[in-house]
């Protein structure tokens, strides 16, 4: 119990801390630069400190619960104990555990991202209803999935990330120029979304734990990378969402 | 029901309250059923092995639905007004370069001092002593990484100032950000091995729980005040020119150091 209400007390400390430049900046523009009075102060000083505490439960639990599960898990999977002890090159069918791991642990924390569901209940908002925030968020929840299985696979195989992510590239400008007009910023900015606070930690201990056990890789290097797949594939989703959307709509009428 | 003969307007009030409040509740334990199944399965189906402190587990998942939530209602009450309140403050006030002025140090503040940039950064100063771009000593390596921290920290300053220009001209956003991709891969044949992986994660890193709101409400205020932009089409961009500029800023610091 003490051990925990330490663990709230550094965290309320770390949030304020990352909440602390943003007051400050708000604050000095609006003293400074804009200089009105702010209406409803008190209500939006509320939301502050409704996010603050929020957010500062919302990591303990999953510091608590969740991480420390979640990484020994990847380091499990990616033992030899799973994928059994080969000598010499790794091969790639070996891990078939690893890329569902992957997939579903994507999937899963993205569903759970605070900053991704502030994007859709906005684009909910915006769009009138048209867009269910719900859809883009499992829309996204999928790209992620599928990046971070293709992410673990190269690393696995040890192929050059440079080749899988212009690959992606060229696949986004060509959907880009296809789907529908309105989706596209909103798809751009759904690869930024995804990759924050619950991701990251899951997926970069994934990273880590596999290029540390096969053999040949250098964790140092071959160790990163994950994160950019799981922002590059969710723009890929969202516009392919948004297509099979029109499709769909365009057959009923 | 107590209150229920009672016509005063407090008690149906608070009633209202309670059950939005039930509802965010339910919503933000739907959101974490997936990781729940997921961790539940591989722990006894693919690894098994039994539940390490199953209590711990509980009161932990307990917080992470309340915390979810009390989120969710800030954003609502707190965030998102303030953000979009500010950009039509801006946009009345009608001075280019203090919305500019206020769009970079938006970008700079909240990205200098993210944990995971601090951490990636680290990491990025490893890497380059070990390769031995940079000497392998603590004092060279603290430096390497603050400098790229820094970089890193321009850069989504610099993402913004164009996002919010690029919002005032009304200019399409795929013209920009195809453009920055095609500059990636250029700078991607030219920068050294090692700094790829890095460059590429910096993207992701940079956009927090906390700035990822307030630059949407930003954005879709300034859309939404300007006559002729739509905040669908004009609102959204800012986070994704924010995971752009820094993997071009990083590969061409690991040219240049």
């Amino acid at each position: 119990m003490v051990e925990l209400l330490e663990h709230m007390f550094w965290a309320t400390l770390g949030t304020l801390r990352d909440i602390a430049p943003i007051a400050v900046i708000l604050l000095g523009f609006q003293v400074l630069v804009l200089r009105q009075r702010v209406s409803n102060l008190g209500r939006l000083s509320g939301g502050f400190v409704y996010v603050v505490i929020g957010l500062t439960l919302f990591l303990v639990g999953l510091e608590e619960a969740l991480f420390p599960i979640g990484e020994t898990m990847a380091e499990q999977l990616t033992s030899s104990r799973m994928v059994g002890d080969r000598q010499g090159a790794p091969d790639w069918r070996d891990y078939g555990w690893v890329y569902a791991f992957a997939a579903a642990i994507g999937f899963a924390t993205t569903v759970a991202e605070p900053a991704l569901i502030a994007v859709s209940l906005k684009a909910e908002e915006i769009s009138g209803g048209s867009l269910s925030g719900f859809g883009l968020r499992i829309a996204v929840a999928v790209g992620v999935a599928l990046g971070v299985a293709l992410g673990t696979f190269r690393i696995v195989t040890g192929t050059p990330l440079p080749l899988y992510i212009v690959a992606g590239y060229v696949i986004v400008i060509v959907q880009t120029t296809r789907t529908v007009k309105t989706i596209v910023p909103l798809a751009y900015d759904s690869g930024g979304v995804t990759t924050s606070t619950v991701t990251v930690p899951v997926v970069t201990a994934l990273g880590l734990g596999l290029a540390s056990t096969i053999p040949g890789r250098n964790p140092l290097i071959d160790g990163f990378g994950l994160i950019a797949f799981a922002s590059l594939f969710p723009i890929m989703s969202v516009m392919g969402y948004a297509m099979l959307i029109a499709r769909l709509k365009s057959g009923k009428s | 029901m107590v209150n229920s003969g009672d016509p005063a307007k407090k008690p149906r009030l608070s009633l209202a309250r309670l059950r939005s409040l039930l509802k965010v509740l339910t919503g933000s334990f739907r959101d974490l059923v997936p990781i729940i199944v997921v961790i539940a399965f591989f722990q006894i189906v693919v690894l098994r092995e039994p539940f390490p402190d199953l209590e711990r587990v509980l009161v932990g998942l307990v917080f992470v639905v309340v915390g979810l939530s009390l989120f969710v209602q800030g954003l609502e009450i707190g965030l998102f007004p303030l953000g979009e309140g500010m950009a039509r403050a801006f946009a009345r006030k009608g001075n280019l370069a203090a919305l500019l002025g206020f769009a970079f140090c938006l970008g700079f503040g909240t990205t200098v001092a993210e944990p995971a940039l601090i951490a990636v950064s680290a990491k990025a100063a490893e890497i380059a002593g070990a390769a031995g771009a940079i000497a392998d000593h603590p004092d060279s390596r603290d430096s390497y990484a603050t400098q790229l921290r820094l970089t890193v920290a321009v850069s989504v300053g610099a993402a913004l100032v164009l996002g919010v220009f690029r919002i005032l001209k009304g200019w399409p956003i795929h013209y920009l950000i195809i453009g920055g991709y095609v500059l990636v891969e250029i700078l991607t044949a030219f920068a050294p091995e090692e700094i790829v992986g890095i460059a590429y994660d910096s993207g992701g890193v940079t956009t927090s729980t906390i700035t990822v709101p307030l630059v949407t409400a930003l954005g879709i205020g300034l859309a939404s005040a300007i006559r002729g932009r739509s905040p669908l089409l004009d609102g959204f961009g800012l986070i994704a020119f924010a995971s752009l500029t820094p993997m071009i800023f990083v590969l061409i610091f690991g040219m240049v150091v």
